[in-house]
């Protein structure tokens, strides 16, 4: 009982960045896992990726102004998010451009600029330290920023979840029927970029989008309905958190790092004995209803 | 296919940038220091008599720079480079071949006694060594176990400076008095200033001289003054953290052996920021420790650098 203790407990029972840790993680899971269901159900779980670099230029920008200041760099990545969503969005309505197309175009111009502005600066302090935050090292204003969008998320995932699902399975119906299609999207879109930027200052960006698609595409393996695969998702989310922070306490692992592989296992473990499309009902022959 | 092109271009720019440049008579001798330190012991050094350019700016941590074509035009034009060596600056064997320059590169550590990191920061460095070839190549900018910071103690510093004038002396004879008048004299200063360091130390409690910075660059400082540094994030500023390193440091911290925590000028602030919340521990100032500070920091040239550390060292340990 002692050792169980000392191996689940303990790391956060006695040191208090470990309690942070693990409620920024937390907080995150819950935003952003449930969002990641919507991206992998519309087919653009690159998307995300996407998204995460689109948002450097703005960050940078804001810590290039302002220095390491939380407010500045979030509203910066939210607005680079913001507009590189859109350009993409409205190339792909006004023009013959497909939107994965649009998506990569500008986010890639987004950048570069970002590149542009961080070398033209002529500091050569690696952005990588000031812009991406470790997991270990979240403050009260990190904390409180986090939780806002978590509050924000949720809130509007409940206000627009029948048009966010229609959406996703029939958008034409959608739109055929009510006009919460177009601002569906963008609320989506919005929902995207505000859980990458939350996400970013804890685990960086690639790190973030990696809370975001991989709970949500393991828990595809194990229900088919909405709602049920959001709660999935959450709990991979959560369980990989808390792994991830006690591989990092236990083994000296990078703390960010071992929170997404943590939830790549769960996903691996998904693909292999997920009761949903996996494989196994590739081995276990099905039994068909007889009349 | 990135760092062919950018060798391409360097190239180019070399290629121009020779043609234009027309021989001239009695020009300063050329030279190129890899980083701030280095850059103020040449300008002591040399005087008028060099046309100096400095690659990595001030607060620019040249573990990881990234070198620019302009860097490679000067590196080309260059007569005499001045590196510190041991493997400090990672990007320093690519820009060499890129620029093709005829240039001395002169080690500045050649004759110091080096010192290899603590135990506990050579651990982390074997698991880098077992992560396999291909991950070593990536990672060319990673420490050896030999610690390269060799400029943080006093009596290294004289080191460079002697091998700066024999460098200026073996590129320049007739200015040769010069560099060693020059030398001698910035000698005396840095004499004055160990006097200095010492002393400060000596105010300070034995049991007291213990304190955190956020990356270990001081290993020299330590083994020469007797002052113990501890650091949560390791040997080289891209490792990220791992728990385990944060909650050991808090531990120690918290059994009473460290008197002060300190934020480097070229680190992420944010963990030692967390540390110090959590423990009740003094945040001390910034620390130079790889680079000087721009004309208007506190830390514009090497003397002032020591002179800042030690005083934002002494103040920490004294007020907590």
């Amino acid at each position: 009982m002692d050792a169980l203790y000392g191996l689940l407990i303990a790391p956060f029972a006695d040191f208090a960045f470990m309690q942070r840790a693990l409620l920024g993680a937390l907080m995150l899971s819950l935003g952003a896992c449930p969002v990641g269901v919507f991206l992998m159900l519309r087919r653009m779980s690159l998307s995300g990726d996407a998204m995460a670099h689109a948002i450097l230029p703005g960050a940078a920008a804001g810590f290039l102004l302002y220095g390491l200041e939380i407010l500045p760099m979030t509203v910066g990545g939210l607005v680079a998010g913001i507009v590189v969503a859109l350009g993409a969005g409205a190339v792909s309505r006004f023009t013959i451009q497909r939107e994965d197309a649009s998506m990569a175009a500008f986010y890639l111009i987004s950048l570069a600029i970002g590149v542009l502005m961080v070398s033209l600066k002529g500091s050569s302090v690696d952005l990588m330290h000031v812009l991406f935050g470790t997991v270990l090292a979240l403050n009260d204003e990190a904390l409180a920023l986090i939780g806002g969008i978590v509050v924000v998320t949720l809130a509007a995932l409940a206000v627009f979840w029948r048009a966010l699902v229609a959406d996703c399975l029939d958008p034409l119906f959608l739109r055929s029927v009510s006009r919460m299609g177009g601002p569906a999207h963008f609320v989506f879109l919005g929902l995207v970029v505000l859980n990458l930027v939350g996400g970013f200052q804890a685990l960086g960006t690639l790190l973030s989008v990696g809370l975001m698609i991989l709970p949500a595409a393991g828990a595809r393996f194990w229900t088919s309905r909405v709602g049920p695969m959001c709660v999935v998702a959450v709990a991979i989310g959560f369980a990989s958190c808390v792994a991830g922070l006690l591989l990092s306490y236990h083994l000296s692992l990078p703390s960010g790092p071992a929170i997404i592989l943590s939830a790549g296992t769960v996903y691996l473990a998904s693909i292999l004995f997920g009761t949903r499309g996996a494989l196994r009902n590739r081995i276990v022959p099905h039994r068909h209803r007889t009349a | 296919m990135l760092p062919s092109f950018r060798r391409a271009l360097a190239m180019s720019v070399i290629t121009l940038s020779v043609i234009a440049a027309a021989p001239a008579i009695a020009e300063p001798l050329k030279v190129v220091a890899s980083f701030t330190v280095i850059a103020d012991f040449a300008k002591n050094v040399g005087g008028d008599r060099i046309a100096l350019t400095t690659i990595v700016g001030p607060n620019g941590d040249a573990h990881v720079y990234e070198p620019k074509p302009a860097d490679a035009v000067a590196m080309a034009k260059a007569d005499v480079v001045l590196v510190n060596g041991l493997h400090f600056e990672g990007f320093l064997r690519r820009l060499v071949e890129a620029s093709a320059t005829g240039a001395q590169i002169v080690e500045l550590t050649k004759g110091v006694k080096t010192v290899e990191f603590k135990p506990e920061f050579a651990e982390a460095e074997d698991d880098h060594a077992a992560d396999g070839e291909a991950d070593h190549a990536e990672h060319g900018h990673d420490h050896g176990v030999i610690d390269p910071h060799a400029f943080q103690s006093v009596a290294n510093a004289k080191i460079y400076v002697k091998n700066i004038a024999d460098a200026f002396c073996a590129a320049d004879a007739a200015g040769c008095d010069d560099y060693r008048a020059n030398a001698a004299a910035y000698t005396r200063k840095l004499d004055a200033l160990d006097g200095n360091v010492r002393a400060a130390i000596g105010a300070i409690p034995a049991q007291k001289r213990v304190v955190i910075t956020s990356h270990d660059a001081f290993g020299y400082f330590e083994h020469e003054y007797g002052l113990t540094f501890l650091a949560p994030q390791g040997i080289s500023t891209d490792s990220e953290p791992s728990a385990a390193d944060v909650a050991r440091l808090v531990a120690q911290i918290r059994q009473d052996k460290a008197a002060a925590i300190f934020v480097e000028n070229i680190t992420n602030p944010r963990l030692i920021e967390q540390i110090a919340a959590e423990t009740g521990i003094k945040v001390g100032g910034a620390l130079y420790s790889d680079a000087l500070s721009g004309p208007d920091g506190p830390a514009s040239t090497y003397i002032d650098m020591m002179r800042n550390n030690i005083a934002q060292i002494k103040g920490a340990i004294l007020g907590s």
